[in-house]
């Protein structure tokens, strides 16, 4: 052997600081930024707002199931695909469970979660089979599963829409409680994130979703089973709409048929904006979830500074093209850089 | 003047093979047939103001899809076009609540389309951006703007002259006056697409862009012209429907980008880009129409149409895919080198 | 000496390969010992790619048998190569840009704990095990994003080690390399090599053949020559048992008259690719650009056509200046260019002989602002038949050609454009012999007629016996120029892999 034989990884020492830096220069840490300082300006302007005990519950609730919602479409945005579909299908979800009670009113909480996830994910199946069987772009089949999953809703609903009369009364308990001052609600969204963070950072399916996104004909190439983990993103993100569909039932306890209209956006967009790259390859659960945190802040905050809460979408699409192009700009900017320094002699 | 001599035969198959055998063909007999057993067994489907209320509603459509069939053959998409349409209904109402003259705003609306589809044109063409990523984006702003704009407000009260003008009928045909500025348009398009060098380049871009840039095709240029077409016919569609309905909303062409889409794929336009042809898109914007008014005159809702055309969306895609790869695979045959290997280095030799 | 001792780890014997009416491969012979490192080497077109993608399992053989470790085998797809012990290092390897070095290394088979929990400490660890066994330093968490060449071949050489690869392939693997990296790359295969691995070098670079392999062995034209161990060898010979036939049979080339100069080319650089580049282009003149794959020479073409920017230096045309990164303006102002990729950038496979062959003129077709179909047909019709394009019908489509035809229709669609340059990058490469001599046979009508012609090629018997003068270019730079008497394939080959101080002394 020849060449020099030094350790491939810097010493522990100056690594600490040096991952310190990367940690601070991470999309997540930027976003939690912006929480923040979102939170404080709107506090300053109405301190009810924070300091009030609607103001710290609606703060922590509120988020809860766009929190959801980003999880789940984060796992098909890093596989380089789209999911259009899962406010109608967390919408669907939602009536199915409120109908569910109706017909079984003494329905335990614990099977309507599990029931609507379930219902979800198979709903995700038909977007992730024909996906993986035509061989056909998600954004296609899941613009039609949007409308198709809608109008079903529409149909079954007719004029009728669920009361919270109808609804199980612990059901609707759970979705409004408490633990330590803490929404339960938040507190299943957070476990879910960190369950679907893990899953995503530490298994090889989870592994294989970011080399697909990343580079798709190489994943053919290394023999990567492409299809079954599209299937499994499309199913994932389908599960999540539906549990975010039981959440909306439960804090809600009102459903008409068109719950969840518009939250496909709101669940990308939080994805966005969070650093899950739309070009696939790129970003974490976290970083979807803080992004939702920072959307529902954004909501519930623009009312507060004076803007019409209708403004609300505008805001949303304004941040997902900020979001892109910043990070459109700093890989060509990175990009540019590493080949620069590998040209210096 | 001689005949040639020896040459080469122009096409590989008969006329009538290169006319019929095509997905475009498929959907016209598709709408032929639907209009055939409607009409039979559906009472006043074959009436005058059925086919004149279809065409109204179908009006919009028809001119966006125009454009759209254009931006996907290129291997674009554009899902901001039912955004634009409601953002330049609610500023046309604004502007015209504001006093400003009826026939200036709509002046301003158009170029406020063609802005907007500028601003996708810029983001795809110049930074680089994936269409997909930054329709989605202007999808949620100009929807948000324009229902931020109005709020729950609308307008109402535009100049009569103008509100008639989509309700003029052709005689006694049933065909509404309106559908002339349509057929002007698709004129124009169908000359840009099969007579222009231009057109040709779409088809290039669509195809292979690499080899279209090397043989001189421009192809940001190219891809922002399409855009600002498809913002443009947007924006021309908003305004159709404040003229038709009276009144100027920000909700108005939700879904419209559906049934766009659906529309051209049902035509023949291939999701990947570089296949379609306008005939066929026309009429898949027709068929779903026909289908929506035969159900509608069934009793039918409005959302089982909406399901009826996701589903159709859906069925075109899946059909035109099992088609290809069933092609391909009868063609791996006689397959040279590089198309059945995946990862292809710069050939060092073969 | 290692010829003949023991089992051969791999061996193929009298396998052929043919797509339609293209033979790709008529003959391949080849034995690979462990403990070796063994060089193929031939033209363009010899028939080396098709052997490797046949042993990697991209392609099913047609005839002949194949032996791994004595036992025969069939691969139906690259896993199963892969799972047999054979890994292939390409030129450009494909790795996952935004994951890290050891997440490529080891994706679809990271090292397990409980609850399926990925061990990225013991990941980790191996990696940094795999590097130091190479010798080389590269951080295992970075992303591979910006890897240089050379860095991601030895990422893809670890990978194949921890698969316990036991035949190595590289297929020119140092076209993109620097000395430096180049000898780290030979240290690698060195140690490969002692540890009982069998390897395969596929190069153009006689001076890294000779120093790296023991043995060799030399194609032609799709079928095995000889083989011989390196040190019973010399260059002359092996250029004489790859060439084959005297450059004479080629066509012999016109005598074309010199008119003025064309094109102009001053200080041509882009940081990277080429730099200060200056040459002239006469009328009538056929101008070789020489050198080896890697050279920068089609980076130069691209950008003097436009497709790619430059950041000094000058074009002028006809005596105009040229703007740069405008193709439109190229053409514009007369310049053709039938580029290196025939498929993916010379062709739309998927569109007829016509509608290709009429790409580039289409502006020039429009009648009363509107181009027909007819009118498309009719210029198509003369250049096709021009050039004598085998098509069954002019609508076909362009995927379906041979490669001669391709390469014809590529240029028809050129020539139609009545240029007064032509660059074209590598004129016959993947095409029949038959055909490649009416191609050269073309190309010097057209200098006849006063075409100017900027070749590029990585034939050496094509370029000594077309070229009116030879520019041989080495990393980015022209090393040489050289008149059609002084150049033969040893200077070009001298100034092809030396600098230029060394060859001007």
């Amino acid at each position: 052997m020849t060449a020099t034989q030094t350790t491939a990884a810097p010493t522990s020492a100056a690594s600490a600081g040096s991952r310190l830096m990367q940690l601070l220069r991470r999309r997540e840490t930027s976003i939690l930024v912006a929480i923040v300082a979102m939170v404080v300006v709107t506090t300053a302007v109405r301190p009810t707002f924070v300091f009030s005990g609607d103001g710290w519950r609606s703060l922590l609730l509120n988020p809860a199931i766009y929190i959801v919602l980003a999880v789940g479409v984060a796992f098909v945005i890093i596989s380089r695909s789209v999911d259009l579909s899962v406010g109608s299908t967390m919408g669907l979800t939602a009536f199915a469970i409120g109908s569910l009670y109706i017909a079984w009113p003494q329905m335990p909480t614990v099977v309507a979660f599990v029931a609507g996830t379930l219902f979800g994910g198979l709903l995700g199946l038909v977007n992730g089979g024909l996906v993986a069987v035509a061989k056909v772009p998600g954004m296609v089949i899941t613009l039609g599963t949007m409308y198709i999953f809608r109008g079903i809703n529409i149909l079954w609903a007719g004029t009728t829409r669920i009361n919270a009369s109808q609804m199980g009364p612990d059901f609707l308990a759970f979705g409004n409680s408490q633990v330590v001052g803490i929404p339960a609600l938040t507190i299943l969204a957070v476990i879910v994130a960190i369950i679907a963070g893990w899953y995503l950072h530490n298994t090889r399916s989870g592994r294989e979703l970011y080399a697909i996104g990343s580079a798709p004909e190489a994943a053919e190439l290394y023999g990567l089973a492409v299809s079954r983990r599209a299937l499994m993103s499309f199913v994932v993100s389908g599960a999540m709409a539906g549990l975010a569909g039981v959440m909306f039932a439960a804090r809600y306890g009102t459903i008409a048929s068109n719950a969840g209209t518009g939250y496909e956006l709101q669940a990308i967009g939080a994805a966005v904006i969070g650093g899950v790259a739309i070009t696939g390859g790129v970003g974490t659960v976290a970083g979807a979830a803080f992004g939702a945190f920072l959307l529902a802040t954004i909501n519930s905050a623009l009312p507060v500074l004076g803007i019409d809460s209708l403004w609300q979408r505008a805001v949303v699409g304004a941040l997902i093209l900020a979001a892109i192009i910043l990070d459109r700009v700093l890989a060509v900017r990175q990009k540019r850089r590493l080949i620069a320094e590998r040209m210096e002699p | 003047m001689t005949a040639t001599t020896v040459g080469y035969r122009e096409y590989g198959r008969p006329r009538w093979q290169r006319i019929l055998l095509t997905r475009e063909m498929a959907i016209v007999g598709l709408l032929l047939l639907t209009l055939l057993v409607a009409g039979l067994a559906i009472p006043y489907f074959a009436d005058r103001l059925t086919v004149y209320n279809l065409l109204r509603d179908m009006f919009a459509t028809l001119i966006i899809a125009l454009p759209m069939a254009l931006v996907m053959i290129t291997g674009d998409i554009d899902i901001s076009v039912g955004s634009m349409v409601g953002l330049s209904c609610s500023v046309l109402g604004l502007l015209f609540s504001m006093g400003v003259p009826f026939e200036l705003s709509m002046v301003l609306v158009l170029l406020m389309g063609a802005a907007g589809g500028l601003l996708n044109g810029a983001l795809v063409a110049k930074i680089g951006l994936p269409a997909l990523a930054v329709t989605i984006g202007t999808m949620a702003l100009f929807r948000g703007i324009a229902v931020g704009l109005l709020g729950t407000s609308t307008v109402t009260g535009f100049p009569q002259g103008w509100t008639d003008l989509t309700k003029y009928e052709i005689g006694y045909t049933g065909i509404p006056f309106i559908i002339v500025v349509f057929l002007v348009l698709f004129a124009v398009f169908v000359y840009l697409l099969n007579f222009t060098p231009f057109g040709r380049g779409i088809y290039a871009l669509g195809l292979n862009s690499e080899a279209a840039v090397f043989s001189g095709v421009n192809r940001d240029r190219t891809r922002i012209i399409l855009f600002v077409l498809a913002g443009t016919m947007s924006a021309l569609g908003g305004i159709y429907w404040t003229l038709l309905r009276g009144t100027a909303r920000g909700d108005i062409g939700d879904g419209l980008e559906l049934q766009v889409i659906a529309a051209v794929v049902l035509g023949g336009v291939s999701v990947f880009g570089g296949i379609g042809a306008l005939y066929g898109v026309v009429a898949g914007v027709l068929l779903i129409g026909a289908l929506s008014s035969a159900l509608r005159l069934v009793g039918v809702t409005a959302e089982v149409i909406k399901i009826i055309t996701g589903v159709l969306l859906i069925g075109s895609v899946v059909a035109a895919s099992m088609i290809t790869s069933f092609q391909n695979r009868r063609k791996k045959v006689t397959a040279a080198p590089s198309q059945t290997s995946v990862a292809e280095p710069a050939p060092s030799g073969e | 000496m290692v010829i003949g001792s023991g089992t051969p780890m791999l061996e193929l014997r009298g396998v052929s390969k043919r797509f339609g009416a293209v033979v790709a491969l008529r003959d391949g012979e080849l034995t690979l010992h462990p403990g070796s490192i063994h060089a193929v080497v031939g033209e363009n077109g010899a028939g080396k790619s098709t052997l490797v993608k046949i042993m990697a399992g991209l392609y099913a053989r047609d005839t002949g048998e194949f032996k791994l470790e004595g036992q025969p085998v069939e691969f139906r797809s690259t896993a199963e190569s892969k799972a047999a012990g054979i890994a292939v290092i390409y030129q450009e390897p494909t790795l996952f840009p935004d994951l890290s070095v050891t997440e490529n290394i080891f994706m679809g088979r990271q090292p397990v704990a409980r609850f399926g929990m990925i061990d990225r400490a013991a990941m980790r660890a191996e990696v940094i095990e795999l590097m130091t066994r190479l010798g080389v330093t590269i951080d295992p968490d970075r992303p591979t994003q910006g890897l240089s060449i050379a860095d991601q071949q030895i990422i893809e050489i670890a990978k194949a080690i921890s698969l316990d690869a036991k035949v190595l392939i590289m297929d020119e693997p140092t076209a993109a390399l620097s000395g430096v990296e180049v000898d780290r790359l030979f240290a690698v295969a060195r140690s490969l090599r002692d540890e009982g691995r069998a390897l395969m070098f596929i190069s153009h670079r006689f001076d890294e053949v000779f120093s790296l392999c023991d043995t060799i062995t030399v194609m032609r034209d799709g079928s095995y020559v000889s083989t011989v161990a390196t040190d019973q060898t010399s260059v002359p010979e092996i250029v004489r048992m790859m060439v084959g036939r005297d450059v004479n049979e080629l066509f012999p080339k016109l005598e074309a008259p010199i008119g003025d100069v064309v094109l102009q080319v001053r200080g041509l650089t882009f940081p990277g690719r080429f730099a200060d580049i200056s040459f002239d282009v006469r009328a009538g003149e056929i101008v070789a650009l020489a050198g080896l794959v890697g050279a920068g020479r089609s980076e130069v073409a691209r950008a003097v056509f436009g497709v790619d920017p430059y950041t000094a230096g000058e074009v002028t045309l006809k005596g105009a200046p040229l703007p740069a990164g405008s193709p439109a303006a190229a053409m514009q102002a007369g310049i053709g260019f039938v580029p290196e990729d025939r498929r993916q950038q010379g062709l739309v496979l998927e569109s007829g002989v016509a509608t290709n062959i009429t790409d580039a003129i289409r502006g020039d077709l429009v009648r009363g602002g509107v181009i027909t179909r007819k009118a498309e047909n009719a210029a198509a019709q003369e250049w096709a038949l021009a050039l004598e394009v085998k098509a069954a019908a002019l609508d076909v489509k362009a995927g379906t050609l041979s490669g001669g035809n391709q390469q014809k229709v590529v240029l028809a669609k050129w020539l139609a454009t009545r240029p007064a340059l032509l660059i074209i990058d590598e004129p016959t490469r993947g095409i029949d012999v038959g055909t490649k001599s009416e191609v050269h046979r073309r190309m010097s009508e057209l200098a006849v007629e006063g075409l100017a012609i900027l070749m590029i090629s990585s034939e050496l018997p094509e370029v000594l016996g077309m070229a009116d003068r030879v520019l041989v270019m080495r990393e980015g730079r022209i090393t040489a120029e050289l008149s059609r008497a002084e150049a033969t394939p040893e200077t070009v080959m001298f100034a092809a892999t030396h600098a230029a101080e060394e060859v001007s002394a």
